[in-house]
């Protein structure tokens, strides 16, 4: 690995490894992301892209190698210190607090940002109540910025599922990451909606400094606002570049579409 | 999709009665119109209840409350303990989701850490600080508060100390560990008056003559006579007020912990780990301070019980109490804390007189058999309840409004026809 002072890239994955008992569902994959980019993960199904997120975001514990997100070593990090340290995430099967609200749920994300602990709490000190009201009104802003105003009082299962896409978004960014991993943000969304979604992508990186690793189907949303993107196949990287070497890779073509497309 | 989403179970959806929701709804539409009503309804309560001397024991409505329900000085006295135990098994299970089966051990340690600070149990020892007992005993007495405090010091530890490994666990297997942890704790009591030599809990025989609550002569002469200088068995109203005090502070950090970042970050637990921990929550220690603020009730609980009977036993440190306590949570309402006082209340006053009182207006009714006991099938009656509540009313007698959604389905998860029609 290149003497890196954590200025460039903003993640580093070193040859990461992840076996599932006789399974490889990563096979050493080196991977960065440049701080500021918009890079995404794309493969067929089963090819890793997930567990190599989970890897990422410290749900899984690399079978070997490593990830050095901002200049900190994270392989083997619970995911909450993950977020702590400023790396959010969207999952690709919903997972809302269904039963909180939308407010709610942003203000839950806020967990690591806000100090007051249970015995300031207990006390509702002048701090407390200034930090809370404080939190609510970033919460709030959050929901308008994300596409969700009025929404805040309705309880997350009760929303229509392009909104629960965009709260899923809101409560990711509420953790304050400088990198957001989205896991497929854009499945069972109409091309009017998918187009709303690249513009919110773009948005988020041009006003709020955020770098962005998309897993994404939707080759439009791929080709159309990622600046790198890396294919996976059975747990190993195929190919790596701009969407337009990507595109003519013969590997990849392969990968999609089988071997007698290219024979 | 994902796996939370099996309490969506079209179990009992919106069977509520039609009435009592419109009645709820203009209540809240009343109480929006009138912003007094958030402290003043609480105040009154809290008036009502401070005065039931002087209206229930005697007093106007005593034929209804004490000679008609039965609830005397000793059955006030016990329902608010209950209330205090089930409030705070209430932020185990109600706010963090976590399912405990053992919560009986706190009690019994808060009970024995009384035991401990204020008795005569180490009588080779001399240790005085502030206690109000008429002569200078052998053995340690602390002041009543402070071994109060102790006893919340003592089960937070020990709450720790046992949520730390068992806190791993989710749902089922956490019940069954928390349960063993119940069975096991009043066991070491039992077999606790020979460990390397030293007595520590006086065994099966149990400990007595323990300290009782006083303010001493300074702060009774200050007082102008109105707090006692020690509690004793014939005026039981100092006793009453004293638990009911303590009541209002579970109550108040219940309400307190609720709103805030750590109230809402056990919610988040409960609805799906995964994602609370991918938000920043950290797992282990949220879970623990749920378990630990449970715990710490449960030992304040057990320290003023202990002293008000007056004797600690093994033996009164059941599985019982840890299911009584439960159904107290889940008949009033999870989650909820008016509701799970009125479980509380309800449960507890059906088990101490209650039952009895039922009975015997049954015995009352010309051609029945005199010696009707209906207390003998309590349990099968509490039982019953139980599965009559979870068909009919799952969200408790008065549910949180967020338990109430939980039962409602989302309006994307409705089912398109009834299967049981």
């Amino acid at each position: 690995m290149m003497a890196d002072d954590g200025t460039k890239n903003i993640l580093e994955a070193v040859h990461v490894r992840k076996e599932f008992g006789g399974l490889i569902a990563v096979n050493d994959v080196d991977f960065v992301i440049p701080r500021g980019a918009i890079v995404s993960l794309i493969g067929p199904n089963g090819a890793g892209k997930t567990t190599f997120f989970n890897i990422l975001t410290g749900v899984y514990k690399p079978t070997a190698g490593g990830v050095i997100f901002d200049g900190t070593p994270i392989s083997g990090l619970p995911p909450h210190k993950v977020t702590a340290l400023g790396m959010a995430r969207t999952f690709q099967n919903i997972r809302l607090f269904h039963n909180m609200t939308a407010l709610e749920n942003v203000l839950v994300a806020m967990h690591s940002r806000i100090k007051g602990g249970v015995w300031r709490s207990i006390l509702r000190t002048p701090a407390l109540k200034k930090e809370e009201e404080e939190s609510r009104e970033r919460a709030r802003e959050l929901l308008r910025f994300s596409g969700l105003p009025g929404r805040d009082d309705a309880y997350a299962k009760n929303l229509s599922y392009g909104d629960q896409r965009r709260l899923e978004v809101a409560r990711a960014l509420a953790s304050g990451p400088s990198l957001l991993l989205l896991d497929e943000p854009t499945a069972g969304m109409n091309p009017e909606e998918t187009a709303n979604f690249t513009d919110f992508v773009a948005k988020l990186r041009a006003e709020h400094d955020i770098t962005v690793l998309l897993i994404e189907h939707d080759m439009r949303v791929v080709m159309g606002i990622s600046d790198r993107v890396t294919v996976l196949d059975y747990g190993e990287k195929i190919a790596e570049g701009a969407p337009k070497e990507v595109q003519h890779d013969e590997r990849v073509i392969e990968a999609y579409l089988g071997t007698a497309a290219t024979a | 999709m994902s796996d939370q989403a099996s309490p969506q179970a079209p179990k009992a959806q919106n069977r509520s009665n039609s009435t009592l929701s419109s009645w709820r709804a203009s209540y809240r539409r009343y109480r929006k119109q009138h912003k007094w009503l958030g402290w003043g309804i609480p105040l009154a309560v809290v008036v009502l209840a401070f005065s039931y001397p002087w209206w229930g024991l005697e007093g106007p409505l005593a034929f209804i409350f004490n000679d008609g329900l039965g609830i005397d000085n000793d059955t006030l006295f016990n329902m608010s303990v209950y209330v205090m135990l089930a409030l705070g098994l209430n932020v185990v299970v109600g706010y963090a989701g976590l399912l405990d089966l053992g919560y009986v051990a706190f009690f019994a340690l808060g009970a024995y850490t009384l035991g401990w600070f204020g008795s005569g149990l180490f009588n080779n020892l001399d240790w005085h600080f502030l206690d109000t007992n008429a002569s200078r005993l052998p053995g340690i007495h602390l002041s009543f508060w402070v071994v109060v405090l102790l006893a919340g010091a003592v089960c937070a530890i020990a709450g720790v100390l046992i949520g730390w490994p068992t806190l791993r666990l989710r749902g089922d297997y956490l019940a069954i560990v928390t349960l063993g942890f119940g069975e096991i704790i009043p066991d070491v009591f039992r077999n606790g008056d020979d460990i390397a030599g030293h007595n520590l809990t006086n065994g099966v025989r149990g400990l007595t003559l323990l300290d009782r609550p006083g303010f001493g002569e300074t702060l009774h002469d200050a007082s102008g006579g109105i707090l006692p200088v020690r509690y004793t068995s014939l005026e039981l109203r100092p006793w009453y007020f004293t638990v009911l005090a303590m009541m209002l502070i579970t109550v108040f950090v219940n309400l307190r912990l609720r709103d805030s970042k750590m109230g809402r970050a056990w919610i988040a637990v409960r609805e799906d780990e995964i994602a609370a921990s991918a938000m920043g929550v950290p797992l282990m220690r949220t879970k623990l301070w749920a378990y630990a603020i449970g715990a710490i009730f449960g030992g304040f609980a057990g320290a003023v019980y202990g002293s008000f009977i007056n004797g600690i036993f093994p033996t009164s440190f059941s599985f019982q109490i840890s299911v009584i306590v439960l159904v107290m949570v889940i008949v009033g309402g999870m989650g909820n804390i008016w509701g799970v006082i009125a479980g509380a209340m309800l449960i507890s006053w059906l088990n101490f007189r209650g039952l009895d009182k039922i009975g015997s207006w049954i015995s009352d009714v010309p051609g029945v058999s005199s010696d009707f006991s209906i207390a003998k099938y309590k349990f099968g009656i509490f039982g019953a309840l139980l599965v009559i509540m979870m068909l009919f009313r799952p969200e408790g007698l008065i549910p949180s409004t967020r338990r109430k959604a939980e039962f409602a389905e989302g309006e994307g998860q409705a089912t398109l026809y009834d299967a049981r029609a």
